[in-house]
């Protein structure tokens, strides 16, 4: 930028202007760089044609549109970078009152439905009480409860047709099928990976729903991912106060010396964490902007940790010699590691302008990817050394598959990470990657539903 | 004589990327060209040509640079790609249709 020790008057405005549109949220940095250069070549323009240079300044702002109007139109194209709703809506939409009113009608009847749903089968003998221990059922069920409500909710929300809506019934009537036919023996292995890998399988159909038909278009599977990230934020901040709603019910009728706990476990806690899935998908959907921010702060505030945390993991291995002692748990604690991992490349990518050229933080990305694939692999050769001692357990060959999956998706992250950085590819390349790799997880998570329980004997 | 407000947002992608057709450019000279070109009748509000360019370039149909301008400062220079080409021909016959259907109405109407 051109500003020299003695500030004209001139300069002193249209830094003024600058200002001003530094002020917008929907216009960034180098939009306000590329508009200001047209700003100086009109005004160039205009004082060659005889006018002087203030008022070839206001006629050079004049041509340039309202403010509002242009960051509006900014806020249209750049929709990601700040709440659509509150912005666009008021003016573009015609009765947005009457529209969000039959919107939150639709959403508290889902969230009660759920809330009701988890509570039908106790009309069959399976109750949720204190006392006994938690049937099952209710584990192995616990997603199909839900996310049919949710699909249905984005059915409308999205406006898809009845047709499509009959289509996105199937995986979760597959996913009925499937949780429900097999005689597992109770708490056996494949039973507790049956009720952990459902959800992973179904939520895929909500991403259907979420994107409408636009499955293969872009940005569209980003924003599922966005969703996701933001829900899960919402839905621990929800159950936050449900603890403490808890709390209080519990001290409240202690105090007069009746015990709540019937109601805490067999009301309160199942029905509250049901409903909750909706509300908070409602709330990221209405107010995506308080919360835009969120996962993209919480990645950039952890990336670095987790980088210093493996190397540092490394160097100590490397420096004592110490190996991996290969326990029940370990498989299992890097498969998390590795999760993490790619839900911080995730959503880095996804609050991320694809445009913008590489800079220090990609670095570090890159940095953690190739850490944690260096940690991941000492442990996966110390697991392969002992896997004949181990046997095949569907636990173990879970683990594994799982650890396999993601260590594919981070080893072609990394090389799309460093071919950014030696500016030989583009950053829509890993962002595509990583968008196209969603539904692997998916399609794992049904193999270990459907197939598992058949190949290990319901053990 | 001032166009509509509808025609306009309608004909900016196929102006845009006709004028990056013929050669790489930037958003002062677009909007220049596009006065002089329509002898004036198409006035742009200049800044809304920017979010035009920059949904062409998320649909990658043009590609931009930041490079120098005369003075020295920096300024964002755009180019059309092959996709954009093709977009342009797809255009270009949308607009050739919309021409001959009303000019057909109008011929009719004349000799009527």
């Amino acid at each position: 930028m051109t500003i020299s020790a003695d500030r004209s008057p001139l300069e002193e405005q249209i830094a003024q202007w600058r200002l001003y549109l530094r002020r917008r949220r929907a216009i960034h940095g180098p939009d306000v760089e590329e508009l200001e250069g047209h700003l100086r070549d009109q005004m160039a323009v205009l004082t060659e044609a005889g006018l002087a240079g203030d008022e070839a300044f206001l006629v050079a702002v004049k041509r340039m549109g309202s403010l509002d109007a242009l960051s509006r139109e900014f806020a249209r194209e750049h929709s990601e970078r700040l709440w659509k709703q509150l912005v666009i809506a008021p003016d573009a939409a015609g009765e947005p009152g009457k529209a969000t009113r039959i919107e939150t009608l639709i959403v508290l009847s889902l969230a009660v439905a759920a809330a009701v749903a988890i509570k039908v089968p106790a009309l069959f003998g399976l109750r949720l009480s204190p006392d006994d221990e938690l049937p099952p059922f209710y584990a192995r069920n616990a997603s199909l409860f839900v996310f049919p409500l949710l699909t249905i909710y984005f059915v409308w929300k999205r406006g898809s047709d009845v047709v499509r809506g009959l289509w996105l019934a199937l995986p979760f009537a597959f996913g009925t099928v499937f949780a429900n036919v097999y005689p597992f023996r109770t708490g056996s292995d494949t039973e507790v990976l049956t009720a952990l890998h459902l959800p992973i399988a179904l939520w895929l159909a909500v991403g259907f729903a979420y994107v409408r038909s636009r499955w293969f278009a872009d940005g569209e599977r980003m924003d599922f991912v966005r969703f996701s990230g933001e829900l899960v934020i919402y839905y621990v901040l929800i159950a936050l106060g449900g603890g403490v709603l808890t709390g209080f019910t519990m001290m409240m009728f202690e105090a007069i010396e009746m015990n709540a706990e019937w109601l805490v476990a067999g009301w309160l806690i199942p029905c509250g964490a049901m409903g909750a899935v909706i509300i908070g998908s409602w709330l990221v959907e209405a107010k995506q902007s308080v919360i835009e921010n969120m996962a993209p702060v919480l990645t950039r505030l952890f990336t670095p940790l987790f980088t210093v945390l493996l190397l540092v993991f490394l160097a100590t291995m490397a420096w004592t010699g110490s190996p991996i002692n290969v326990k029940r748990e370990v498989l299992i604690g890097f498969d998390l590691l590795l999760v993490l991992v790619v839900g911080l490349v995730l959503y880095a990518a996804s609050a991320r302008d694809p445009q913008a050229p590489p800079d220090f933080f990609d670095g570090l990305q890159l940095l953690l990817v190739v850490s944690a694939l260096v940690v991941d692999g000492v442990a996966l050769a110390a697991i392969a050394a002992r896997i004949s001692e181990f046997g095949f357990t569907p636990n173990r060959v879970a683990a594994l598959g799982e650890n396999l999956i993601l260590l594919v998706n981070l080893a072609w992250s990394a090389w799309l990470y460093a071919r950014f950085l030696r500016h030989r590819g583009s950053f829509a390349d890993l962002e595509r990657w990583q968008i196209a790799y969603l539904p692997v997880y998916s399609a794992w998570a049904a193999f270990v539903v459907v197939v598992f329980p058949l190949m290990f004997g319901y053990r | 004589m001032e166009l509509g407000k509808d025609l306009v947002a309608a004909s900016a992608t196929p102006l845009v990327l006709a004028i990056l057709a013929e050669g790489d450019s930037y958003g002062y000279a677009i909007i220049k060209q596009v006065t002089e070109l329509s002898g004036g009748h198409l006035q742009w509000t200049d800044g809304m040509l920017y979010p035009v360019l920059h949904r062409l370039e998320r649909h990658r149909l043009i590609a931009a640079k930041w490079g120098a301008s005369e003075s020295g400062r920096r300024r964002k220079y755009y180019r059309i790609t092959k996709e954009g080409r093709a977009q342009l021909a797809v255009q270009r016959q949308q607009w050739q249709v919309v021409d001959s259907t009303l000019r057909g109405i109008w011929m009719k109407a004349r000799t009527a």
